[in-house]
């Protein structure tokens, strides 16, 4: 009870502390990290309002996949790692769409229409598994995906793709590793009402589509079976009591995720200009994860927010580090740099208690 | 003159100042079987807690008076220190490795080993374990015991009382044992087991061995104890030798207390018809089975249901509710409600407030708005707007700010606002957010169980008010459950009395306690 | 009579359970059966192989064991050990030091790294206690991070590196392939015999058998003793004053170390080390053996790893051709065997979830019968 009361009387330096202490320590050396890297930017030769473009580039590329995160986490399933599944669905519709001869902006809104029944059904199949295994998601939520990635390498060579964009020139079948999106949805949203001002441009387009889905999002967590699955997440047993069927919830969720992950990787794909398959999805998992982790959720809670500075940051520090640490000291290890970022903030989310009080 | 065994001197202890042990004096000789009874809540385990020196009480600010050990004082750093000291503790819960054969079990961490050179090298942790010598200290405990258990067995594959006898053997293979402390040790063990470990006390007792035996079944206390000691509300009631007494007068002792207020806010019974009925019902909730309940519950009274723990007084809220697997008929207005299907009952306008506050009361992680409000916006859509013709269901905050206010006002909770986090609230402030959320359901029927659980006087009082008021001024149905049997005689018209998972009689409140006190150890398994 | 029919449903649940239970093995010798003839390998080819991978891989599988036994789940972070592994040896490749005593030094060398990695590894995994897995195989990532910070630019430019024959051009940093040549197969070739055509390098043999008593020896022992107590309930293990937090740590210590003399005997059998990728598969496909070989997350014995090691390079060495055979494309066998060692990886880890789960609810089931039968 005067816990209570010394909370009332809170000054505006506890507040601030108290800011910093839940936006996290690591978070914080990556922010003020990533801040030097645009300080030192110009000194180092590297134009600021080039890389200010990069950073809008790959934020508009990414930042779905980093979103499709959040349902899940939401209901309590833990960080998506079997994000490749839905990506399989976003690829499936990626090359079903060009093969049936879609072009352009079509051949991206037919990918998307195609992705989702695929999103739909692997999602189901997905959240029906983890629904058994409550408890042990993440892990196996990783292996379905190492799994699913695998079994769509031979499916690759196998289903009967014909388009010649897409196949091996000499063999006739089975489609290339990386396939080019030139004529087909290349930059179809990041072109969209581009503005460019001097150096800096801004993939208005793309963004666009992401403030749609992220509103859409935050909307679905603003209704009553989006309140529930926060609830769910948040203590199922609760959830129980008040009459939630919490396996449906979390089954939602799972779709959601699947869907958002297969719409996340066209949109990563159209500002990329190219499809990668095969052994590409396989770590595509790990960036979305520590992206979001970054950006202050951790394995139970996470909102727009956290979506949006993590890409911000995440991506920041992907494009800035080649850049800048390369001129500084004439090595490139911002590869090394990512690895031990984006692993070390998961480690951080993992060895940390649950933050739910049970 | 020889000091006895075990000498306790005015021991105090209090939780925040909340006094749950007042000056406990108590001595035990060797050899000496010691009968400690008591409701729950009597102070017995903190007792035994503060014996055993375990961290709790360290952690919670120590206790005051003296512990002598054959006239030495001692102070236990921890309950390693007590068995070091000779005092071993058998608890309620098995503390056993479940893929370990019992003879492992027996010397956990005490293996006898034998040295090799490796372990001259690389330390005493690389010792082979000597299997033989272990078989042979095994069996030499259980001989102990007196009550024969395979040393090879594994603990996956026995009976639960084998579990128990193997805990015991643990104990007796400690050389130092001086004072073993049996926690309700007999009641998952068969009526025929039960004897075999009244059979063996009596052998450590000519042993040497003091025991302290914790207990429900009372007439197992008279059989085998050389005196009785009754605790109530954290003092010794009564020391007396077991020859002299017996079960009708230990009972009144536990449960005996001056009748107060209790009787004062009484009103008429209401004579109406039944509003639920219950038939046959089991509950499969651990430690709290129900085994074959039947009760009828009238419009507008406010029933109480008491019991000693472990009993099935709290298996039968969550068994109808739904929480645990249930079986039997439950009978709502006339219709039949499914078990194990939490939803079907809310429909029905039913509600239920937890005893497990922070488990399954309370979204300790959201605010207090969406505490409140959500099983009412789940299950009834309210504080909801229809948003493109209905399409939506859009959480309305400001009809939840506003529910969420209106009830910290009638409630007093205190709280920052109403958007504060639930876990940052005292435990009383907790209960009173629990009893708003079923509140705003407006249910029909309310089961709320154990409502003062752990809270401090003042908001006690303000909950059961709260209670009062909803069924009288709502007329809903109660059914309110509770170990305090002088807080379910305050404000129930009825009380039902729950024993070995079966409901052992119905009084009026106003009945006397040792009435109560007769049927709560009646049919106590 | 009606006891007769009894035995009989009984057995047939025996039969049934014991498959159930070894479902995995099981679907790999069903594999394996079909994949044999069609792959067209002689008997002769295929048991050379099998010995030359037995050797290669089976002491590399053993330091899965460890862990398994203290409860710490399949212990994704061998790979560190296999670093450590690959370090001693880049280090004693740039000394020249060759031939058995190159392996014995790269051995010993990589025992300080293993344990500083091993105590890194043990202490985080002390702070996630119930999601060890997952931890463990982040881990794995995060260290390569670090692990490639090393050897990509730190060595030869502050840790001296003098040969320039596995240093990369620019200056800094090991080449994508260190060459082993100096020591190849030299434990293999010490006392190797020939019968009827099979090479079997009894040397490797007979450490690996020593290892396997040692692992025979360790679980009589006080800390193997207690390490299975602390795997199967840490609170009881504690309440009887084990160490919990130490032995956990030391268990995947030792696991860390025996997977670096493991990463170096495979290597040396190789004779060439890829310098950025060896680790980072040698994992998957040592856990994906144990899993074959019947072993899940919580049980695992040395009939597990010969058997796995078997099974699962059987499949291993028949599959691209098989596949070959069948689709006309080599790739998809390849690609077979990958989502194959996935795959069983995936399913061993939902049985065991699965198993866990159906444990506590089974405890539910007899309550209830008993209380039925009390009616």
């Amino acid at each position: 009870m005067s816990e209570n009361v010394n909370k009332a009387n809170r000054t505006f330096t506890d507040r601030a502390r108290d800011a910093v202490q839940s936006f996290g320590l690591p978070r914080m050396i990556i922010a003020v990290f990533l801040l030097v890297l645009f300080i030192a930017a110009p000194f180092v030769g590297a134009d600021f309002w080039t890389q200010v473009t990069n950073l809008f580039n790959r934020f508009s590329w990414n930042a779905v996949l980093v979103l499709a995160m959040v349902p899940m986490v939401h209901s309590g399933c833990g960080l998506n790692f079997g994000l490749p599944l839905g990506i399989i669905s976003g690829l499936l519709g990626a090359t079903l769409s060009i093969e049936w001869g879609f072009t352009g902006l079509a051949s991206f809104v037919m990918a998307v229409l195609i992705a989702t029944p695929f999103a739909l059904l692997f999602g189901v199949g997905y959240g029906w598994l983890l629904n058994k295994i409550k408890g042990g998601e993440m892990m196996i939520a990783t292996y379905v995906g190492f799994s699913s990635v695998s079994f769509m390498c031979m499916m690759w060579l196998l289903l009967p793709y014909h388009k010649p964009d897409m196949v091996w020139g000499l063999a006739g079948k089975g489609l290339r590793t990386t396939i080019s999106l030139e004529g087909y949805y290349a930059g179809v949203l990041s072109r969209f009402l581009q503005i460019q001002i001097g150096k800096l441009v801004i993939p208005t387009g793309a963004l666009l589509v992401f403030a749609l889905l992220a509103f859409l999002m935050w909307a679905f967590l603003h209704t009553k079976t989006g309140t529930a699955m926060t609830a769910v997440g948040s203590n199922p047993t609760f959830a129980r009591a008040a009459g939630i069927n919490i396996d449906r919830t979390r089954m939602l969720s799972v779709v959601m995720s699947t869907w958002l992950a297969a719409v996340g990787i066209l949109m990563y794909e159209q500002g990329f200009g190219f499809i990668q398959l095969y052994m590409a999805p396989f770590n595509m998992a790990l960036p979305a994860v520590s992206a979001i982790l970054i950006g202050g959720a951790s394995v139970n809670k996470a909102s727009i927010a956290n979506v949006i500075i993590g890409t911000i940051l995440f991506q920041g520090i992907v494009t800035m580090t080649p850049t800048v640490m390369n001129s500084m000291i004439h090595m490139d290890i911002s590869e090394v740099i990512r690895i031990i970022v984006s692993n070390g903030m998961i480690l951080y989310a993992l060895t940390r208690r649950t933050e739910a009080t049970r | 003159m020889n000091a006895p065994l075990l000498e306790l001197k005015n021991i105090k202890k209090d939780f925040f100042g909340n006094q749950v042990l007042t000056d406990i004096n108590l001595t035990l000789n060797e050899g000496e079987v010691l009968g400690l009874v008591g409701e729950n809540g009597a102070g017995k385990s903190t007792l035994m807690k503060i014996l055993f020196g375990m961290n709790v009480i360290r952690d919670t600010g120590g206790y005051g008076g003296d512990v002598l050990l054959n006239g030495q004082k001692v102070n236990f750093a921890s309950p390693f220190d007590a068995l070091a000291a000779g005092i071993g503790m058998v608890h309620q819960e098995f503390s056993l490795i479940p893929g370990f054969s019992a003879t492992e079990n027996i010397l956990l961490n005490r293996e006898p080993q034998k040295k090799s050179v490796v372990s001259e090298v690389f330390g005493q942790r690389l010792n082979t374990l000597d299997r033989s010598a272990m078989r042979k200290g095994a069996s030499d405990a259980i001989e102990k015991m007196g009550v024969e258990i395979d040393g090879e067995m594994v603990i996956n594959d026995m009976p639960v009382g084998h579990k128990q006898f193997t805990e015991i053997a643990r104990e007796l293979s400690k050389e130092q044992l001086k004072l073993l402390i049996l926690d309700e040790p007999t009641a998952v063990l068969t009526e025929r087991e039960a004897a075999a470990l009244l059979d063996s006390i009596r052998g450590m007792s000519s042993r040497g061995i003091a025991v302290i035996f914790i207990t429900h079944r009372l007439q197992e206390i008279l059989n085998v104890c050389d005196k009785v000691v009754v605790m109530r509300d954290g003092e010794i009631v009564k020391d007396v030798a077991a020859q002299e007494t017996n079960v009708t007068e230990i009972t009144r002792w536990m449960v005996g207390r001056s009748v107060n207020a209790a009787a004062a806010s009484h009103r008429e019974p209401p004579e109406s018809d039944t509003v639920m009925s219950i038939r046959r019902l089991w509950v499969d909730m651990p430690g709290e089975t129900v085994r074959d309940v039947s009760l009828d519950v009238r419009r507008g009274e406010i029933l109480g249901i008491g019991g000693l723990a472990g009993q099935g007084k709290l298996g039968i809220p969550n068994g109808v509710m739904g929480l645990y697997q249930a079986g039997g008929t439950v009978t709502f207005e006339g219709k039949e409600i499914p078990l194990n299907a939490p939803r079907k009952c809310l429909d029905s306008q039913l509600a239920f407030v937890s005893e497990d506050r922070r488990g399954v009361g309370l979204l300790l992680d959201e605010s207090l708005e969406w505490n409140i409000a959500f099983p009412a916006m789940q299950i009834q859509d309210k504080f909801l707007k229809p948003l493109l013709g209905g399409l939506i269901k859009w959480r309305d905050e400001k009809a939840i700010a506003d529910v969420t206010k209106r009830y910290i006002d009638e409630l007093q909770i205190r709280c920052t606002s109403s958007r504060q986090k639930a876990k940052e609230l005292s435990g009383g402030n907790q209960q009173k957010v629990c009893l708003a959320k079923a509140f705003a359901l407006e249910p029909q029927f309310l089961f709320v169980s154990e409502p003062t659980r752990g809270i401090d006087v003042g908001a006690k009082a303000l909950v059961l008010e709260a209670l009062k008021k909803f069924n009288r001024e709502s007329g809903v149905t109660i059914v309110m459950i509770s170990s305090e049997l002088e807080e379910l005689r305050q404000i129930c018209d009825r009380i039902a009395i729950v024993s070995g998972g079966r409901i052992a009689g119905i009084l009026p409140a106003t009945d006397s306690s040792e009435d109560f006190g007769a049927l709560m150890v009646s049919q106590v398994v | 009579m009606s006891q007769n029919n009894k035995k009989e449903t009984s057995a047939v649940r025996k039969v049934l359970g014991f498959l159930g239970a070894n479902s995995v093995p099981v679907m790999f010798i069903l594999i394996c059966a079909v994949c044999i003839p069609i792959s067209g390998f002689s008997p002769a080819y295929l048991l050379n192989e099998i010995v030359t991978r037995m050797g290669r891989n089976v002491f590399l599988i053993l330091s899965l064991l460890i862990p398994i036994m203290a409860g710490m789940g399949v212990n994704f972070g061998m790979t560190l050990g296999a670093m450590a592994g690959e370090i001693a040896l880049i280090f004693v490749t740039d000394w020249q030091i060759w031939g058995i005593p190159g392996v014995v030094l790269a051995m010993i060398i990589s025992i300080p790294l293993s344990i500083a990695l091993g105590l890194l590894c043990g202490k985080i995994l002390n702070m996630a206690k119930g999601r060890e897995m997952v931890t463990s195989y982040i881990i794995s990532y995060f260290i390569n991070g670090v692990y490639q910070l090393v050897v990509l630019y730190m060595m030869g430019s502050i840790i001296p590196i003098k040969h320039s024959t596995i240093r990369l051009p620019r200056g800094y940093g090991i080449r994508n392939t260190v060459s082993l040549l100096s020591m190849r197969q030299s434990i293999d070739n010490l006392l190797a015999i020939r019968v009827a055509g099979v090479k079997i390098p009894v040397l490797t043999f007979l450490i690996i058998a020593l290892m396997c008593l040692v692992i025979v020896w360790f679980r009589r022992t006080k800390l193997g003793q207690d390490m299975r107590a602390v795997g199967q309930d840490m609170e009881v293990a504690r309440d009887a004053g084990i160490n919990v937090e130490r032995t956990r740590i030391i268990s995947i210590v030792i696991s860390t170390v025996l997977a670096g003399f493991g990463m170096i005997i495979y290597l040396q059998n190789m004779g060439n080390m890829p310098t950025y990728s060896a680790h980072s598969q040698i994992g998957m496909f040592c856990i994906a053996a144990l899993l074959v070989g019947g072993a899940s997350v919580d049980r695992a014995s040395i009939g597990n790893v010969f058997l796995g090691v078997i099974l699962f390079h059987l499949m291993f060495i028949v599959a691209p051709s098989a596949g070959g055979k069948i689709t006309g494309d080599t790739m998809i066998g390849e690609y077979f065997r990958v989502f194959v060692s996935y795959g069983v990886i995936t399913v061993a880890l939902v049985m065991y979830e699965t198993k866990k789960r159906r444990a506590k609810a089974s405890l539910g089931e007899q309550l209830r019968a008993a209380q039925q039968e009390g009616e």
